[in-house]
């Protein structure tokens, strides 16, 4: 049984048509990267996932239960979102963290606001997941002693501290200098061996290649190709994804 | 002469702290929930408070003092002249009960009114310039609307309104000194009255030295303030 199930997911801005019917499924502990051009709808469709958008049509269903309909956004309670976008987890292009936090703050921040476990408990867990990110010497800085690897390292262990079923990671290097990305990208790397379900935007193909279990192509807000790395990367079916392959190569 | 002098400016200078103080502390916190209505969703009321903030910012402080003080006296007046004309109805009789406010408090009602709508409109450029992400951040980890607003977005948003916001405050004990034109007696006033009672000129011009140390002290407090925050950026 897939953890995550989405149906003909539909999200327009205005006249602009950005997702035009997503479907696909994710099982549990699966890695998962949306390749694509910018205005592809990737992020777009991120989004929808955590709820930051709403989409207008299709459905979203968690471990076989119906998480979101669409249009269905005004008869959900405030309460019943933020229920529903705790099963999801967001690393932000942008890092996102709160500058007025030390590291251990803007982990331990959410979880005790949200009561989910005593503070102790919570402090404990927020300096494991600090050390699992490689940080623990800068549990005390505030964001802005840290390099943007660094911080991206403490806003991914701010998503885990939550336990969320699906972390989501939106271009999470695409704000880094090159020399950064590599640190951030072997975090990530590190979560999949611990079994993390993940959805992944990317522009990093080499790490797509490497870390999924699927790879998805999209293009003009529809699925173009999806499959395992090896037959979107090595044996592309559609024009398009070849068009793109070759293209992101070419910048190589 | 000058220890009479000074103790008379003292008096004075104590009800211009007053006006300064009790401003602050009602505008202030009226001023962040005018910033939300001029932000509002709903246009009507963003429309509305919209207005009103340019009739306030838009016309002098002095003349809102005058009409806060003399206008509804003036209704009430009227009103009980109509009255006495033959005219009736529940609101003519509601409106001719309006009199003259206590001076003070027809003071503190313009200065708190006036204040309020010059810091809404800098908590609004403050609350704006914060980021989509760092909502958006605190709406992905599950967080209420006012658990974001309090405990992510207020502290930054005060960080950055600090300079304008001390800007403000400094002109505002300045601006006490209004105060004279409906007869409250703050340090102007009495300093005044030396001209009228002994012939002397210098009281007035002492004055400045009360307005300098006060405003001194306050740009003290404000760097301090900066300092204190500049552990993050953002």
């Amino acid at each position: 049984m897939p953890i995550l199930e989405v149906k003909n997911l539909v999200k327009s801005f205005g006249k602009t048509d950005v997702l035009k019917g997503i479907d696909f499924s994710l099982e549990k502990g699966e890695v998962l990267s949306i390749i694509g051009s910018s205005g592809s709808g990737k992020t777009t469709l991120l989004r929808c996932l955590n709820f930051l958008e709403f989409a207008e049509e299709g459905t979203i269903k968690l471990n076989d239960k119906i998480l979101y309909e669409g249009g269905n956004a005004d008869k959900m309670s405030d309460a019943n979102i933020r229920k529903a976008t705790l099963h999801f987890g967001l690393v932000f292009q942008s890092f996102n963290l709160f500058p007025q936090y030390t590291v251990l703050k803007n982990i331990t921040l959410a979880p005790s606001l949200l009561k989910l476990d005593t503070p102790e408990n919570i402090e404990a867990n927020a300096r494991k997941l600090i050390e699992r990110v490689g940080l623990s010497d800068k549990t005390d800085f505030y964001p802005c002693q840290l390099s943007g690897g660094q911080q991206q390292r403490v806003a991914i262990a701010r998503a885990l501290a939550l336990n969320p079923d699906i972390l989501c990671f939106d271009e999470p290097t695409s704000a880094l200098d090159p020399e950064l990305t590599g640190e951030v990208l072997k975090v990530i790397k590190g979560l999949k061996s611990a079994d993390s379900t993940m959805i992944i935007v990317t522009h990093e193909m080499e790490f797509a290649k490497n870390v999924s279990d699927k790879v998805m192509f999209m293009a003009d807000g529809v699925i173009c190709e999806m499959g395992t790395p090896e037959e979107v990367f090595d044996n592309p079916k559609s024009e398009r994804t070849k068009l793109f392959l070759n293209k992101s190569l070419e910048n190589i | 002469m000058f220890l009479e002098v000074s103790l008379k400016l003292l008096e004075g200078f104590y009800v211009t702290l007053q006006i300064f103080g009790l401003t602050l502390l009602f505008a202030l916190p009226l001023g962040l929930i005018i910033s939300f209505g001029s932000m509002s969703r709903f246009q009507p009321l963003k429309w509305f408070v919209k207005g009103f903030v340019w009739i306030i910012r838009g016309t002098p402080l002095m003349l809102q003092l005058i009409v806060i003080f003399y206008g509804p006296g003036l209704v009430g007046t009227w009103a009980t002249k109509a009255i006495a004309d033959g005219g009736s109805g529940f609101l003519i009789e509601w409106l001719s009960t309006w009199h003259v406010f206590d001076r003070f408090f027809a003071v503190m009602l313009a200065f708190v009114i006036n204040y309020a709508c010059y810091f809404s409109e800098i908590y609004r450029g403050g609350i704006e310039s914060i980021s989509r992400g760092q909502y958006e951040a605190g709406q992905v980890l599950g967080m209420t609307k006012s658990q974001i607003f309090f405990k992510v977005i207020l502290l930054q948003v005060i960080k950055r309104i600090v300079p304008p916001m001390s800007n403000e405050i400094i002109t505002l004990v300045k601006d006490t000194s209004l105060a004279r034109i409906v007869m409250v007696y703050e340090i102007i006033w009495n300093a005044q009255k030396f001209i009228k009672s002994d012939g002397l000129l210098w009281p007035l011009f002492y004055t400045a030295a009360y307005y300098l140390v006060f405003c001194g002290a306050l740009t003290l407090l404000f760097g301090y303030i900066e300092k204190k925050m500049s552990y993050f950026r953002s």
